[in-house]
Protein backbone atom coordinates (compact mmCIF):
# COMPACT_ATOMS: atom_id res chain seq x y z
CA UNK A 1 0.00 0.00 0.00
CA UNK A 2 1.51 3.41 -1.04
CA UNK A 3 0.99 6.60 1.22
CA UNK A 4 -1.02 9.12 0.07
CA UNK A 5 -0.49 11.72 2.61
CA UNK A 6 2.27 12.00 4.83
CA UNK A 7 2.26 14.75 7.92
CA UNK A 8 5.73 15.17 10.09
CA UNK A 9 6.33 17.40 12.82
CA UNK A 10 3.17 19.31 11.93
CA UNK A 11 2.16 22.53 14.07
CA UNK A 12 -0.21 24.76 13.84
CA UNK A 13 -0.76 28.40 14.80
CA UNK A 14 -4.54 30.62 15.57
CA UNK A 15 -2.17 33.72 15.69
CA UNK A 16 0.19 33.35 18.49
CA UNK A 17 -1.42 30.49 20.01
CA UNK A 18 -0.04 26.81 19.25
CA UNK A 19 -2.59 24.52 18.96
CA UNK A 20 -0.53 21.73 17.12
CA UNK A 21 2.49 20.15 18.31
CA UNK A 22 4.66 18.06 16.41
CA UNK A 23 1.82 15.66 15.36
CA UNK A 24 2.94 13.09 12.84
CA UNK A 25 0.54 10.61 11.06
CA UNK A 26 -0.05 8.67 7.34
CA UNK A 27 -2.86 8.01 5.36
CA UNK A 28 -3.39 5.04 2.72
CA UNK A 29 -4.36 5.49 -0.81
CA UNK A 30 -8.18 3.91 -0.71
CA UNK A 31 -8.39 4.14 3.07
CA UNK A 32 -10.62 5.64 5.32
CA UNK A 33 -8.56 7.22 8.05
CA UNK A 34 -10.46 9.30 11.25
CA UNK A 35 -8.99 11.80 13.91
CA UNK A 36 -10.53 11.38 17.68
CA UNK A 37 -10.15 13.43 20.79
CA UNK A 38 -11.64 15.77 22.97
CA UNK A 39 -13.56 19.34 22.26
CA UNK A 40 -10.09 21.34 21.76
CA UNK A 41 -7.79 18.61 20.90
CA UNK A 42 -7.19 20.25 17.59
CA UNK A 43 -9.00 17.94 15.45
CA UNK A 44 -10.70 20.39 13.34
CA UNK A 45 -7.44 22.63 12.95
CA UNK A 46 -5.25 19.46 11.31
CA UNK A 47 -7.47 19.71 8.35
CA UNK A 48 -7.26 23.10 8.54
CA UNK A 49 -3.87 23.31 8.63
CA UNK A 50 -3.49 20.27 5.93
CA UNK A 51 -5.47 22.91 3.10
CA UNK A 52 -3.38 25.75 4.67
CA UNK A 53 -5.93 27.75 6.07
CA UNK A 54 -4.38 28.33 9.12
CA UNK A 55 -0.56 28.78 9.50
CA UNK A 56 1.81 26.14 9.82
CA UNK A 57 4.50 24.81 9.94
CA UNK A 58 6.27 20.70 9.53
CA UNK A 59 5.69 19.26 7.05
CA UNK A 60 2.98 17.70 4.08
CA UNK A 61 3.43 15.68 1.38
CA UNK A 62 0.28 14.64 -0.50
CA UNK A 63 1.47 12.28 -3.36
CA UNK A 64 4.96 13.25 -3.04
CA UNK A 65 4.75 17.02 -3.54
CA UNK A 66 5.15 19.47 -0.26
CA UNK A 67 1.67 20.84 0.54
CA UNK A 68 3.01 23.36 3.13
CA UNK A 69 3.83 26.92 2.30
CA UNK A 70 1.14 26.38 -0.84
CA UNK A 71 -1.83 28.62 -0.68
CA UNK A 72 -5.09 27.18 -0.13
CA UNK A 73 -6.70 27.48 -3.54
CA UNK A 74 -3.43 25.64 -4.80
CA UNK A 75 -3.48 22.73 -2.15
CA UNK A 76 -7.63 22.18 -3.73
CA UNK A 77 -6.29 22.60 -7.36
CA UNK A 78 -4.15 19.46 -6.17
CA UNK A 79 -6.80 17.29 -5.33
CA UNK A 80 -7.82 18.03 -1.67
CA UNK A 81 -11.30 18.26 -1.12
CA UNK A 82 -12.54 20.04 1.85
CA UNK A 83 -16.32 19.59 4.01
CA UNK A 84 -15.23 22.21 7.02
CA UNK A 85 -17.38 22.44 10.06
CA UNK A 86 -20.22 24.25 9.45
CA UNK A 87 -20.68 22.85 6.03
CA UNK A 88 -19.03 25.99 3.96
CA UNK A 89 -22.44 26.28 1.89
CA UNK A 90 -22.67 29.30 -0.50
CA UNK A 91 -25.87 29.67 1.22
CA UNK A 92 -27.08 32.49 -1.19
CA UNK A 93 -26.56 30.40 -4.04
CA UNK A 94 -28.68 27.39 -5.52
CA UNK A 95 -28.22 23.61 -5.21
CA UNK A 96 -27.02 23.36 -8.50
CA UNK A 97 -24.32 26.39 -8.55
CA UNK A 98 -22.89 25.28 -5.17
CA UNK A 99 -22.12 21.82 -6.75
CA UNK A 100 -20.75 23.84 -9.95
CA UNK A 101 -18.30 25.62 -7.44
CA UNK A 102 -17.36 22.24 -6.38
CA UNK A 103 -15.90 21.52 -10.01
CA UNK A 104 -14.64 25.05 -10.41
CA UNK A 105 -10.81 24.32 -10.25
CA UNK A 106 -11.03 21.34 -12.83
CA UNK A 107 -12.88 23.00 -15.10
CA UNK A 108 -14.07 21.09 -17.46
CA UNK A 109 -17.83 21.83 -18.38
CA UNK A 110 -18.03 18.01 -20.11
CA UNK A 111 -17.20 16.04 -16.66
CA UNK A 112 -18.76 18.17 -14.31
CA UNK A 113 -22.26 17.74 -15.68
CA UNK A 114 -21.50 13.76 -15.59
CA UNK A 115 -20.29 14.67 -12.00
CA UNK A 116 -23.67 16.40 -11.15
CA UNK A 117 -25.86 13.71 -12.51
CA UNK A 118 -23.87 10.84 -10.56
CA UNK A 119 -24.38 13.54 -7.08
CA UNK A 120 -27.95 13.28 -7.88
CA UNK A 121 -28.49 10.03 -8.77
CA UNK A 122 -26.37 9.26 -5.29
CA UNK A 123 -29.04 11.94 -3.55
CA UNK A 124 -32.10 11.90 -5.40
CA UNK A 125 -33.08 14.93 -2.60
CA UNK A 126 -30.30 16.55 -4.14
CA UNK A 127 -32.19 17.16 -7.82
CA UNK A 128 -35.43 17.98 -6.21
CA UNK A 129 -33.67 21.20 -4.96
CA UNK A 130 -31.82 21.69 -7.51
CA UNK A 131 -32.54 25.47 -8.46
CA UNK A 132 -33.79 26.25 -4.75
CA UNK A 133 -31.38 28.34 -2.04
CA UNK A 134 -28.77 26.20 -0.78
CA UNK A 135 -29.68 27.77 2.94
CA UNK A 136 -33.27 26.74 2.74
CA UNK A 137 -31.83 23.24 2.82
CA UNK A 138 -32.29 21.29 6.19
CA UNK A 139 -29.55 20.46 7.73
CA UNK A 140 -28.98 16.73 6.54
CA UNK A 141 -29.51 17.93 2.92
CA UNK A 142 -27.18 20.66 3.29
CA UNK A 143 -24.25 17.84 4.31
CA UNK A 144 -25.36 15.81 1.62
CA UNK A 145 -24.62 19.08 -0.89
CA UNK A 146 -21.04 19.67 0.83
CA UNK A 147 -19.88 16.17 0.59
CA UNK A 148 -21.31 16.23 -2.87
CA UNK A 149 -19.59 19.31 -3.70
CA UNK A 150 -16.36 18.35 -2.68
CA UNK A 151 -16.85 15.05 -4.60
CA UNK A 152 -17.13 17.49 -7.65
CA UNK A 153 -13.29 17.65 -7.53
CA UNK A 154 -13.12 14.44 -7.71
CA UNK A 155 -10.66 14.37 -5.14
CA UNK A 156 -7.37 12.82 -4.10
CA UNK A 157 -7.98 13.12 -0.57
CA UNK A 158 -11.32 13.80 1.07
CA UNK A 159 -11.44 15.44 4.77
CA UNK A 160 -14.72 15.64 6.73
CA UNK A 161 -14.93 17.74 9.76
CA UNK A 162 -17.66 16.49 11.84
CA UNK A 163 -20.13 14.94 9.33
CA UNK A 164 -22.83 14.07 12.14
CA UNK A 165 -22.71 17.17 13.90
CA UNK A 166 -26.41 18.75 14.67
CA UNK A 167 -28.00 15.91 12.64
CA UNK A 168 -30.78 13.26 13.46
CA UNK A 169 -29.01 10.01 14.12
CA UNK A 170 -31.12 8.41 11.78
CA UNK A 171 -29.74 10.83 8.68
CA UNK A 172 -26.37 10.15 10.21
CA UNK A 173 -26.34 6.83 9.46
CA UNK A 174 -27.58 7.56 6.09
CA UNK A 175 -24.40 9.78 5.57
CA UNK A 176 -22.30 7.42 6.50
CA UNK A 177 -23.48 4.53 4.85
CA UNK A 178 -23.14 6.95 1.72
CA UNK A 179 -19.56 8.07 2.79
CA UNK A 180 -18.98 4.10 3.10
CA UNK A 181 -20.24 3.56 -0.59
CA UNK A 182 -18.21 6.50 -1.54
CA UNK A 183 -14.85 4.82 -0.58
CA UNK A 184 -15.48 1.44 -2.10
CA UNK A 185 -16.89 2.02 -5.46
CA UNK A 186 -15.09 5.64 -6.52
CA UNK A 187 -12.11 4.91 -4.32
CA UNK A 188 -11.57 8.37 -2.48
CA UNK A 189 -9.54 8.46 0.83
CA UNK A 190 -11.22 9.95 3.54
CA UNK A 191 -9.96 11.44 6.51
CA UNK A 192 -12.47 12.03 8.99
CA UNK A 193 -12.83 13.91 11.86
CA UNK A 194 -15.54 12.90 14.30
CA UNK A 195 -16.37 13.56 18.14
CA UNK A 196 -18.64 10.48 17.65
CA UNK A 197 -15.99 8.19 18.36
CA UNK A 198 -17.86 4.64 17.78
CA UNK A 199 -19.54 5.85 14.58
CA UNK A 200 -16.34 6.73 13.05
CA UNK A 201 -14.45 3.57 14.68
CA UNK A 202 -16.92 1.34 12.66
CA UNK A 203 -16.42 3.57 9.34
CA UNK A 204 -12.76 3.54 9.74
CA UNK A 205 -9.74 1.71 8.99
CA UNK A 206 -7.30 3.36 11.18
CA UNK A 207 -7.34 6.03 13.51
CA UNK A 208 -5.40 8.81 15.38
CA UNK A 209 -6.09 10.18 18.80
CA UNK A 210 -5.23 13.56 19.43
CA UNK A 211 -4.77 15.15 23.02
CA UNK A 212 -4.22 18.79 23.63
CA UNK A 213 -2.68 19.16 20.02
CA UNK A 214 -0.09 15.83 19.93
CA UNK A 215 -1.15 12.35 18.72
CA UNK A 216 -1.44 10.04 21.64
CA UNK A 217 -2.63 6.78 20.38
CA UNK A 218 -2.54 5.22 16.74
CA UNK A 219 -3.32 2.55 15.24
CA UNK A 220 -6.22 -0.14 13.30
CA UNK A 221 -9.67 0.78 14.24
CA UNK A 222 -10.38 -2.28 15.97
CA UNK A 223 -7.05 -1.93 17.84
CA UNK A 224 -8.03 1.47 18.91
CA UNK A 225 -11.48 0.22 19.58
CA UNK A 226 -10.90 -2.78 22.08
CA UNK A 227 -8.06 -0.05 23.68
CA UNK A 228 -9.44 0.45 27.49
CA UNK A 229 -9.07 4.37 27.69
CA UNK A 230 -10.25 4.83 24.84
CA UNK A 231 -13.39 2.77 25.70
CA UNK A 232 -13.80 4.30 29.06
CA UNK A 233 -12.86 7.97 27.72
CA UNK A 234 -14.61 8.26 24.10
CA UNK A 235 -16.53 5.12 23.59
CA UNK A 236 -18.50 5.61 27.28
CA UNK A 237 -18.62 1.85 28.01
CA UNK B 1 -48.36 68.92 -17.73
CA UNK B 2 -46.20 69.90 -20.54
CA UNK B 3 -43.79 71.06 -17.56
CA UNK B 4 -44.45 68.60 -15.31
CA UNK B 5 -43.85 65.88 -18.12
CA UNK B 6 -40.61 67.07 -18.74
CA UNK B 7 -39.06 67.34 -15.78
CA UNK B 8 -40.28 63.87 -15.16
CA UNK B 9 -38.71 62.42 -18.88
CA UNK B 10 -35.13 65.12 -17.85
CA UNK B 11 -35.35 63.55 -14.32
CA UNK B 12 -35.33 60.02 -16.10
CA UNK B 13 -32.17 61.06 -18.00
CA UNK B 14 -30.42 62.14 -15.29
CA UNK B 15 -31.55 58.46 -14.09
CA UNK B 16 -29.67 56.77 -16.35
CA UNK B 17 -26.05 58.62 -15.14
CA UNK B 18 -26.64 58.05 -11.75
CA UNK B 19 -27.82 54.26 -12.05
CA UNK B 20 -24.51 53.35 -13.79
CA UNK B 21 -22.34 54.98 -10.91
CA UNK B 22 -24.28 52.96 -8.63
CA UNK B 23 -24.41 50.86 -10.29
CA UNK B 24 -20.45 50.72 -10.15
CA UNK B 25 -20.48 51.35 -6.11
CA UNK B 26 -22.96 48.13 -6.34
CA UNK B 27 -19.84 46.09 -7.94
CA UNK B 28 -17.43 47.11 -5.74
CA UNK B 29 -19.49 46.31 -2.67
CA UNK B 30 -20.56 43.14 -3.63
CA UNK B 31 -17.25 42.11 -4.53
CA UNK B 32 -15.56 43.45 -1.25
CA UNK B 33 -18.24 44.48 1.06
CA UNK B 34 -16.34 48.19 1.06
CA UNK B 35 -17.89 51.53 -0.59
CA UNK B 36 -15.62 53.21 -3.26
CA UNK B 37 -15.39 56.99 -2.77
CA UNK B 38 -12.44 56.88 -5.64
CA UNK B 39 -15.45 55.47 -7.91
CA UNK B 40 -16.27 59.20 -9.60
CA UNK B 41 -13.20 60.13 -9.74
CA UNK B 42 -12.09 57.43 -10.99
CA UNK B 43 -14.42 57.74 -13.69
CA UNK B 44 -13.59 61.45 -14.41
CA UNK B 45 -10.00 60.16 -15.06
CA UNK B 46 -11.31 57.20 -17.53
CA UNK B 47 -13.36 59.81 -19.62
CA UNK B 48 -10.57 62.38 -19.86
CA UNK B 49 -8.37 59.59 -21.58
CA UNK B 50 -11.43 59.01 -24.15
CA UNK B 51 -11.66 62.98 -24.62
CA UNK B 52 -7.43 62.65 -24.78
CA UNK B 53 -7.59 59.88 -27.68
CA UNK B 54 -10.99 61.50 -29.39
CA UNK B 55 -8.87 64.74 -30.11
CA UNK B 56 -5.92 63.19 -31.23
CA UNK B 57 -8.37 61.72 -33.89
CA UNK B 58 -9.93 58.25 -32.90
CA UNK B 59 -13.01 57.44 -33.94
CA UNK B 60 -15.75 58.19 -30.93
CA UNK B 61 -16.00 54.11 -30.38
CA UNK B 62 -12.84 52.94 -31.09
CA UNK B 63 -11.81 55.46 -28.08
CA UNK B 64 -14.98 54.35 -25.87
CA UNK B 65 -13.91 50.55 -25.99
CA UNK B 66 -10.37 51.71 -25.86
CA UNK B 67 -10.92 53.27 -22.55
CA UNK B 68 -13.07 50.90 -21.00
CA UNK B 69 -10.40 48.39 -21.67
CA UNK B 70 -8.16 50.44 -20.49
CA UNK B 71 -9.89 51.29 -17.42
CA UNK B 72 -10.60 47.72 -16.71
CA UNK B 73 -7.09 47.15 -16.79
CA UNK B 74 -6.61 50.21 -14.30
CA UNK B 75 -9.00 49.28 -12.18
CA UNK B 76 -7.34 45.60 -11.54
CA UNK B 77 -4.56 47.19 -11.10
CA UNK B 78 -5.30 49.57 -8.59
CA UNK B 79 -6.84 46.55 -6.75
CA UNK B 80 -4.04 44.43 -7.01
CA UNK B 81 -1.04 46.96 -6.20
CA UNK B 82 -2.84 49.24 -3.27
CA UNK B 83 -5.70 47.72 -2.29
CA UNK B 84 -4.47 43.74 -2.02
CA UNK B 85 -1.76 44.46 1.22
CA UNK B 86 -4.89 46.18 2.96
CA UNK B 87 -6.68 43.00 1.98
CA UNK B 88 -7.64 41.93 5.58
CA UNK B 89 -6.96 45.66 7.65
CA UNK B 90 -10.06 47.37 9.24
CA UNK B 91 -13.01 49.08 7.52
CA UNK B 92 -11.43 52.46 8.20
CA UNK B 93 -8.12 51.56 6.86
CA UNK B 94 -9.76 51.03 3.64
CA UNK B 95 -11.67 54.43 3.67
CA UNK B 96 -8.90 56.46 4.36
CA UNK B 97 -7.36 54.86 1.50
CA UNK B 98 -10.44 55.05 -1.01
CA UNK B 99 -10.17 58.96 0.22
CA UNK B 100 -6.61 59.50 -0.47
CA UNK B 101 -7.45 57.38 -4.03
CA UNK B 102 -10.18 60.24 -4.81
CA UNK B 103 -7.39 62.92 -4.33
CA UNK B 104 -4.95 61.41 -6.18
CA UNK B 105 -7.28 60.96 -9.09
CA UNK B 106 -8.66 63.99 -9.16
CA UNK B 107 -5.25 65.75 -8.95
CA UNK B 108 -4.16 63.20 -12.04
CA UNK B 109 -6.91 64.81 -14.46
CA UNK B 110 -6.43 68.68 -13.42
CA UNK B 111 -1.86 67.46 -13.90
CA UNK B 112 -2.48 65.76 -17.40
CA UNK B 113 -5.48 67.46 -18.89
CA UNK B 114 -5.23 70.61 -16.58
CA UNK B 115 -8.52 72.52 -15.33
CA UNK B 116 -10.31 74.02 -17.68
CA UNK B 117 -13.66 72.98 -18.93
CA UNK B 118 -13.89 71.00 -21.84
CA UNK B 119 -16.80 69.83 -24.52
CA UNK B 120 -17.62 66.27 -24.78
CA UNK B 121 -19.19 65.80 -27.96
CA UNK B 122 -22.17 62.74 -27.93
CA UNK B 123 -22.05 59.62 -30.19
CA UNK B 124 -25.13 59.84 -30.73
CA UNK B 125 -26.68 62.24 -33.57
CA UNK B 126 -28.08 65.33 -32.45
CA UNK B 127 -31.35 64.98 -34.86
CA UNK B 128 -32.88 61.63 -35.52
CA UNK B 129 -35.74 60.14 -35.56
CA UNK B 130 -35.69 59.36 -31.92
CA UNK B 131 -35.27 62.81 -30.45
CA UNK B 132 -38.69 64.05 -29.02
CA UNK B 133 -39.83 66.88 -27.16
CA UNK B 134 -38.67 65.36 -23.79
CA UNK B 135 -35.69 62.91 -24.23
CA UNK B 136 -32.93 63.48 -26.69
CA UNK B 137 -30.81 61.28 -28.79
CA UNK B 138 -28.40 61.13 -26.56
CA UNK B 139 -30.50 60.49 -23.54
CA UNK B 140 -32.25 57.76 -25.59
CA UNK B 141 -28.23 56.33 -26.61
CA UNK B 142 -26.85 56.60 -22.94
CA UNK B 143 -30.06 54.83 -21.91
CA UNK B 144 -29.64 51.80 -24.77
CA UNK B 145 -25.88 51.76 -22.90
CA UNK B 146 -26.37 51.53 -19.79
CA UNK B 147 -29.38 48.65 -20.70
CA UNK B 148 -26.81 46.24 -22.43
CA UNK B 149 -24.36 46.86 -19.77
CA UNK B 150 -26.90 45.60 -17.06
CA UNK B 151 -28.22 42.65 -19.78
CA UNK B 152 -24.19 41.87 -19.93
CA UNK B 153 -23.65 41.88 -16.14
CA UNK B 154 -26.26 39.73 -15.62
CA UNK B 155 -25.75 37.05 -18.21
CA UNK B 156 -21.72 37.70 -17.05
CA UNK B 157 -22.53 36.74 -13.29
CA UNK B 158 -25.39 33.89 -14.28
CA UNK B 159 -23.68 31.84 -16.65
CA UNK B 160 -19.85 32.40 -16.81
CA UNK B 161 -17.73 29.86 -14.24
CA UNK B 162 -15.78 33.16 -13.39
CA UNK B 163 -19.24 34.82 -12.74
CA UNK B 164 -20.01 32.47 -10.52
CA UNK B 165 -16.70 32.00 -8.87
CA UNK B 166 -17.10 35.91 -7.90
CA UNK B 167 -20.28 35.60 -6.34
CA UNK B 168 -19.07 32.61 -4.54
CA UNK B 169 -16.16 34.61 -3.43
CA UNK B 170 -18.32 38.18 -2.26
CA UNK B 171 -20.56 35.87 -0.60
CA UNK B 172 -18.05 33.30 1.15
CA UNK B 173 -14.64 33.75 0.78
CA UNK B 174 -13.32 31.03 3.40
CA UNK B 175 -15.46 28.36 1.47
CA UNK B 176 -14.63 29.54 -2.40
CA UNK B 177 -10.89 29.38 -1.47
CA UNK B 178 -11.75 25.56 -0.40
CA UNK B 179 -13.14 25.02 -4.02
CA UNK B 180 -10.01 26.67 -5.31
CA UNK B 181 -11.51 30.41 -6.17
CA UNK B 182 -8.74 32.90 -5.81
CA UNK B 183 -10.45 35.35 -4.13
CA UNK B 184 -8.39 37.60 -4.29
CA UNK B 185 -8.06 37.55 -7.93
CA UNK B 186 -11.97 37.96 -7.69
CA UNK B 187 -11.68 41.24 -6.27
CA UNK B 188 -9.07 42.10 -8.29
CA UNK B 189 -11.99 41.67 -11.45
CA UNK B 190 -14.90 43.41 -9.30
CA UNK B 191 -12.55 46.72 -9.04
CA UNK B 192 -12.10 46.21 -13.12
CA UNK B 193 -15.17 46.02 -13.83
CA UNK B 194 -16.53 48.43 -11.62
CA UNK B 195 -13.76 50.82 -13.18
CA UNK B 196 -14.85 50.07 -16.64
CA UNK B 197 -18.76 50.65 -15.97
CA UNK B 198 -17.42 54.19 -14.35
CA UNK B 199 -15.67 55.00 -17.46
CA UNK B 200 -18.68 54.07 -19.36
CA UNK B 201 -21.01 56.19 -17.26
CA UNK B 202 -18.51 58.94 -17.07
CA UNK B 203 -18.57 59.41 -21.46
CA UNK B 204 -22.11 58.97 -20.90
CA UNK B 205 -22.48 61.89 -18.69
CA UNK B 206 -19.72 64.15 -20.17
CA UNK B 207 -21.84 65.12 -23.16
CA UNK B 208 -24.33 66.63 -20.46
CA UNK B 209 -22.53 68.41 -18.12
CA UNK B 210 -19.04 69.10 -19.71
CA UNK B 211 -16.02 67.68 -18.65
CA UNK B 212 -13.22 68.79 -16.23
CA UNK B 213 -11.63 67.37 -12.87
CA UNK B 214 -14.61 67.58 -10.74
CA UNK B 215 -17.24 66.38 -13.32
CA UNK B 216 -18.34 63.78 -11.18
CA UNK B 217 -18.32 65.33 -7.64
CA UNK B 218 -22.00 65.67 -7.35
CA UNK B 219 -22.67 63.00 -9.27
CA UNK B 220 -21.47 60.45 -7.00
CA UNK B 221 -23.26 61.56 -4.20
CA UNK B 222 -26.64 61.01 -6.44
CA UNK B 223 -24.93 57.66 -7.24
CA UNK B 224 -24.49 57.17 -3.47
CA UNK B 225 -27.96 57.96 -2.76
CA UNK B 226 -29.03 55.32 -5.83
CA UNK B 227 -27.04 52.55 -4.44
CA UNK B 228 -28.26 52.70 -1.20
CA UNK B 229 -32.02 53.19 -1.93
CA UNK B 230 -31.94 50.24 -4.05
CA UNK B 231 -30.65 48.26 -2.27
CA UNK B 232 -26.46 48.27 -2.07
CA UNK B 233 -25.97 44.39 -3.16
CA UNK B 234 -28.86 44.79 -5.65
CA UNK B 235 -27.61 45.48 -9.25
CA UNK B 236 -30.71 45.90 -10.54
CA UNK B 237 -32.07 48.04 -7.55
CA UNK B 238 -28.96 50.31 -8.06
CA UNK B 239 -30.53 51.34 -11.51
CA UNK B 240 -34.21 51.65 -10.24
CA UNK B 241 -32.79 53.39 -7.66
CA UNK B 242 -31.10 56.16 -9.88
CA UNK B 243 -34.34 56.50 -11.97
CA UNK B 244 -35.97 57.31 -8.51
CA UNK B 245 -33.74 59.52 -7.30
CA UNK B 246 -33.40 60.95 -10.96
CA UNK B 247 -36.72 61.73 -11.04
CA UNK B 248 -37.59 62.85 -7.43
CA UNK B 249 -34.93 65.40 -7.81
CA UNK B 250 -35.97 67.03 -10.79
CA UNK B 251 -39.52 67.26 -9.23
CA UNK B 252 -39.00 68.51 -5.83
CA UNK B 253 -36.33 70.93 -7.15
CA UNK B 254 -38.60 72.17 -9.64
CA UNK B 255 -41.63 72.68 -7.46
CA UNK B 256 -40.73 72.40 -3.82
CA UNK B 257 -37.78 73.22 -2.88
CA UNK B 258 -35.94 75.19 -5.79
CA UNK B 259 -33.39 74.00 -8.29
CA UNK B 260 -30.64 75.74 -5.45
CA UNK B 261 -31.21 72.42 -2.33
CA UNK B 262 -31.26 69.63 -4.80
CA UNK B 263 -27.75 68.17 -3.99
CA UNK B 264 -30.15 68.28 -0.63
CA UNK B 265 -32.36 65.46 -1.77
CA UNK B 266 -29.97 63.12 -2.43
CA UNK B 267 -28.71 63.90 0.61
CA UNK B 268 -31.61 63.42 2.62
CA UNK B 269 -32.58 60.38 0.66
CA UNK B 270 -29.18 59.10 2.34
CA UNK B 271 -29.86 59.46 5.92
CA UNK B 272 -33.42 58.72 5.22
CA UNK B 273 -32.69 55.02 3.72
CA UNK B 274 -29.82 54.40 5.91
CA UNK B 275 -31.88 54.73 8.92
CA UNK B 276 -35.40 53.98 7.83
CA UNK B 277 -34.57 50.79 5.86
CA UNK B 278 -31.09 50.38 5.58
CA UNK B 279 -31.18 47.26 3.41
CA UNK B 280 -32.56 49.19 0.78
CA UNK B 281 -35.57 48.97 -1.33
CA UNK B 282 -34.85 45.68 -3.47
CA UNK B 283 -31.64 44.93 -1.16
CA UNK B 284 -31.57 41.77 1.11
CA UNK B 285 -31.48 42.13 4.76
CA UNK B 286 -28.43 41.05 6.48
CA UNK B 287 -28.80 39.09 9.43
CA UNK B 288 -25.76 38.45 11.52
CA UNK B 289 -25.40 36.15 13.73
CA UNK B 290 -23.80 36.74 16.96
Amino acid sequence: MSKLLEVGKLCAWYGATQVLYDVDFSLEAGHITAILGANGAGKTTTLRALCQVVKTSGSVVLDGTQVVGKSTESVVRMGVAHVPDGRGTFTGLSVEENLRLGAYARGNKAEMLEDMERMFTRFPILKQRRHQQAGTLSGGEQQMLAISRALMLRPKLLLLDEPSFGLAPLIVAEIFRIMRTINKEDHVSMLLVEQNASLALDLADHAYLLETGRVALSGPSDTIKNDESVRRAYLGY
Amino acid sequence: MEALLYQIFSGLANGIIYGSVALALVMIYQATHHINFAQGEMATFSTFIAWWLIQSGWPYWGAFFFTVAVSFAGGLLVQRIILKPIEKAPVMTNVIVFIGLLLIFNAFSGWFFDHTIKSFDSPFPKDSALTTKYFSAHQFGSAGVLLLVLIGLFAFFKFTPIGLAMRAAAQNPDSARLVGIRVSWMLGLGWGLAAAIGAIAGMMVAPIVFLDPNMMAGILLYGFAAALLGGIDNPLGAVIGGFIVGVLENLLGAYVIGTELKLTVALVLIVATLTLKPAGLFGKKVVVRV
